[in-house]
């Protein structure tokens, strides 16, 4: 253990920040299904991989700006979103299944990755890549910046559709009972395939942001898997500004223990969170 | 345990241990090395998770933890390789005893969240093994450890090994798939909750199951790093473990013993056939692929399938166990005495006060009927009874013990059983297995056949016997109403809390259960009676006690009771001319 300088430890905690928002942007979609569809979507984790690499491509040899990217990507994964409750809602999955199910999935995309592009690591070099603003001491790289502010917004979005409009009232009565709501003329099954279709656009939409500032393999997918359903978990299952609030909380504690420890001991912050979420309230989750 | 079952271990085991005998190329012997090796691990997580629904995505981690320590103690601090094994396995259940001692205590989601964290703690022990000695990086190299000359080539040993704990892994499989164990574990996938609240110690049942799940994972992992010589974080706590098992537990049926080792030999040989033609990818990608087929159209597995196939075409279906009239339940005391007393409980559900400050006393011998409009406490009272309800406040007194601080499945053990208004039966076992269960866990504490031949009894007394091998669905309301009731008699109770047995019922089958209820009481046990039907209430009951509201507004003589004008208010409004 040892104490960084002030400088180190700020620029540290701004890092956590900004992948505390990545979690959040990751954990919107899949608390929302998780929450309001009962269906637990790991899946979720490779279509953003799907969505990275699409933004990688595109912007590789296309050389399309990679947030334009988004224009081709949300519509298609909406469509996959669809899709895939459309299977759901066919076979009647249980949400134990919708896991089973969707881990299936996981190795088919995380194969078809592996297919297309490789096993070897991808780093998508966009023009934003290398602009930073300097604060003081402090720099805002600002693919991460983006990011932030993209969680931000599609949380707040996502919250204040489900809060005041129809629509969203609509969706809340689905989730609390689907069979009373379709008795109270709510289009039950459209609704769910269009909540669907928006987390899985969430999911595309988090790609193309992890694109911006992350390494990309096949592998990696797995890797944030138990962070961002831990934000998911103590954020409150079907909260939209759960994961987001959650997820900082992590990766600000995250920053602050690799600042005092070695980095490499990051992965285990979120685990202990939620141990300790799940021991002190075990109501909540 | 079937004799079937056992001639066959006996005549298989020895004709699988003499095929290094045969001196086939290595390559054979590695391949029936990795066959063994799968059923080894899809056997071991499906005792917990196949058989209690607990689906865990950690195996790996566990399979790690195995690895590693057989790496660190026979790699680095050169012990010999077998003295390694019962280690790795000690240490790979610590782990596993720890994690659900924390998982197991949730009361909701619990299934998912189970799933959940043991696949995150996969990656959270790699790290830790990543980041401190136990490997730090580079991987560990076993290539030097001595291989014990057991069969006469390193191939043959490491054959004969993996066959030896196999056969092991097998029989304990089929050990608890027969016992007490595997019987509660079914009954918790159907119904946690009634199974913790009919006396099975579910949370004691699934650390156990999990304890012995991650043994044999980590033995397996053990004798695995030995084999594959060289270990990696990377190549260990990844997802191509739980993958492989829980493909291969549901493929071959996870309601199974056998279902596993079907599914492994069938995946293994799958897999192998991919990687032997340089199709490694395509090959994970065809895992996916059947995992998400097998889960949607044949949700029971290989073994499920064939099972079903092969009752159908038996001529004879199995003949039942005997019916065995239970000895009378022994009273501890004089009829009249205080058998159980509700002291000061209170309720609370966000909110409303289902139960608020309510004290009442049973005594022993009474048929005591407990009335009240909709939503006036009644159920809640038997819930708390029951133990499946913890009160915010109170005691709840039964001979001398409060059954308050203590586990939910100790009021079952100490004699108290309970009907559930909607029944609530253990779906996926036969009408017989529901009753069975009650026995085995209820007041008596009985053996499998005991409790088999004393079900038989009581679903003769509730005229059930002949669908004793049905299913619960497919049974009619009234058919079910008295499966409840032939399971709460079969825990041999010294109370039974009968929860609006009679609802839905028509008045020719009212008159019967009429005569069951008077019947049970007969025979020694105290009833609570719990009815809106006030024609059976009056005709059973020698003391009436009124809810409404949380709170006890009447009691006493039948009678007198319903002639309160409280009750009557309760019941039916206050009259409008009355005022107030």
């Amino acid at each position: 253990m040892h104490m960084p300088s002030l400088e180190l430890l700020g620029q540290s905690l701004l890092s956590g920040l900004f992948i505390g928002g990545l979690y959040g942007l990751l954990g919107l979609g899949l608390s929302l299904s998780w929450g309001m569809l009962r269906q637990i979507n790991l899946a979720h984790f490779a279509l953003a991989f799907l969505g990275a690499y699409l933004t990688y491509q595109l912007s590789e040899h296309f050389k399309l700006d990679p947030f334009l990217t988004m224009i081709i990507i949300v519509p298609g994964f909406f469509l996959i979103g669809m899709a895939m409750h459309w299977v759901f809602a066919r076979f009647k999955v249980t949400p134990f299944n919708s896991l089973l199910v969707t881990f299936g999935l996981t190795v088919i995309i995380e194969s078809v990755i592996q297919w297309i592009w490789s096993a070897d690591y991808r780093k998508l070099e966009s023009s934003y890549s290398d602009i930073k603003f300097q604060v003081g001491q402090l720099f805002f790289p600002l693919p991460e910046l983006m990011t932030l502010l993209i969680a931000i917004a599609l949380s707040l979005a996502a919250w204040a559709l489900l809060r005041y409009t129809a629509l969203g009232k609509a969706m809340r009565a689905m989730s609390e009972n689907p069979r009373m709501a379709a008795a109270f003329g709510i289009n039950e099954p459209m609704l769910a395939l269009v909540l669907s279709g928006a987390a899985s656009a969430f999911a595309g939409v988090a790609g193309a942001c992890l694109a911006l500032s992350f390494t990309l393999a096949p592998s990696q997918i797995y890797a944030w898997v138990g962070v961002v359903f831990s934000a998911v978990m103590i954020g409150g299952l079907g909260n939209p500004l759960g994961p987001l609030v959650a997820g900082i909380v992590i990766g600000l504690s995250e920053a602050a223990t690799m600042a005092v420890t070695a980095p490499a001991w990051a992965p285990l912050v979120s685990f202990s969170l939620l141990i300790a979420v799940l021991l002190l309230r075990p109501g909540k989750v | 345990m079937d004799r079937r079952v056992i001639a066959g271990f006996v005549v298989i085991l020895p004709l699988l241990a003499a095929v290094p005998l045969l001196k086939l190329p290595a390559f054979y012997e590695s391949f029936l090395y990795l066959v063994l090796h799968w059923i080894v691990l899809a056997t071991s997580w499906n005792i917990l998770s196949g058989y209690s629904g607990y689906f865990s995505f950690g195996h790996g981690a566990f399979f790690g933890v195995g690895i590693y320590t057989t790496a660190v103690l026979a790699g680095k601090l050169n012990w010999p390789f077998l003295a390694t094994l019962p280690v790795a396995g000690l240490v790979a259940a610590v782990f596993g005893v720890a994690l659900g001692a924390i998982v197991f205590r949730l009361r909701s989601l619990r299934g998912e969240l189970f799933g959940l964290l043991t696949l995150a703690i996969t990656f959270v022990i790699g790290t830790i093994i990543l980041n401190t000695p136990i490997d730090g990086g580079p991987g560990v190299y076993l290539s030097a450890v001595p291989i014990p000359a057991i069969g006469p080539t390193p191939s043959g040993s490491f054959y004969l090994i993996i066959l030896a704990l196999a056969a092991v892994m097998l029989w304990v499989a089929y050990w608890i798939y027969c016992g007490r164990l595997g019987s509660a574990l079914f009954a918790i996938h159907d119904d946690e909750d009634v199974a913790e609240v009919q006396g099975v110690p579910t949370y004691r049942y699934k650390l156990i199951a999990f304890g012995i799940s991650c043994a044999f994972a980590g033995v397996a992992g053990g004798i695995h790093s030995v084999f594959v010589s060289y270990v990696t974080v990377g190549e260990v706590f990844n997802i191509v473990v739980p993958l492989n098992v829980v493909l291969m537990s549901v493929l071959g049926g996870s309601r199974h013993w056998f279902g596993p080792a079907v599914g492994a030999a069938v995946i293994t040989a799958l897999l192998y056939s991919f990687t032997a033609g340089d199709f490694a990818v395509a090959g994970r990608a065809a895992i996916g692929l059947i995992l998400i087929i097998v889960i949607l159209f044949m949700p029971q597995g290989i073994m499920g399938q064939l099972l079903r196939w092969w009752r159908k075409r038996a001529s004879a279906p199995k003949p039942l166990p005997e019916p065995l009239s239970p000895p009378p339940i022994a009273r501890q005391g004089q009829a009249g005495d205080l058998i159980l007393s509700v002291n000061h409980v209170t309720k609370q559900f966000t909110g409303v006060r289902a139960l608020n400050d309510v004290s009442l006393d049973v005594r022993r011998g009474e048929i005591l009927g407990l009335v009240g409009p909709n939503g006036s406490g009644k159920s809640t009272m038997v819930n708390v009874i029951s133990g499946l309800y913890k009160p915010e406040l109170g005691s709840v007194v039964f001979n001398g013990t409060d059954l308050v601080p203590q586990p939910a499945y100790q009021a079952a053990h100490s004699g108290i059983a309970r009907t559930y208004q909607i029944p609530r039966p253990f779906v996926t076992l036969t009408v017989l297995e529901n009753a069975t269960l009650a026995g085995m866990f209820g007041g008596r504490q009985l053996s499998r056949a005991q409790a088999e031949r004393q079900a038989m009894h009581w679903l003769e007394f509730v005229g059930l016997a002949e669908r004793a091998r049905a299913l619960p669905t497919e049974l009619n309301l009234h058919q079910r109403k008295f499966l409840e009731l032939a399971r709460a008699l079969a825990s041999a109770p010294q109370i039974v809390l009968l929860d609006e047995v009679l609802a839905g019922l028509t008045p020719s089958e009212i008159n019967s259960a009429i005569t069951l209820v008077r019947e049970i009481r007969n025979r020694g046990s105290t009833v609570v009676f719990i009815e809106h039907n006030m024609r059976a209430v009056l005709e059973l009951c020698e003391r009436l006690i009124v809810l409404n509201y949380g709170q006890i507004i009447a009691s006493g003589d039948p009678r007198k009771v319903i002639a309160d004008p409280e009750v009557i208010s309760a019941y039916l409004g206050t009259p409008h001319e009355a005022g107030r």
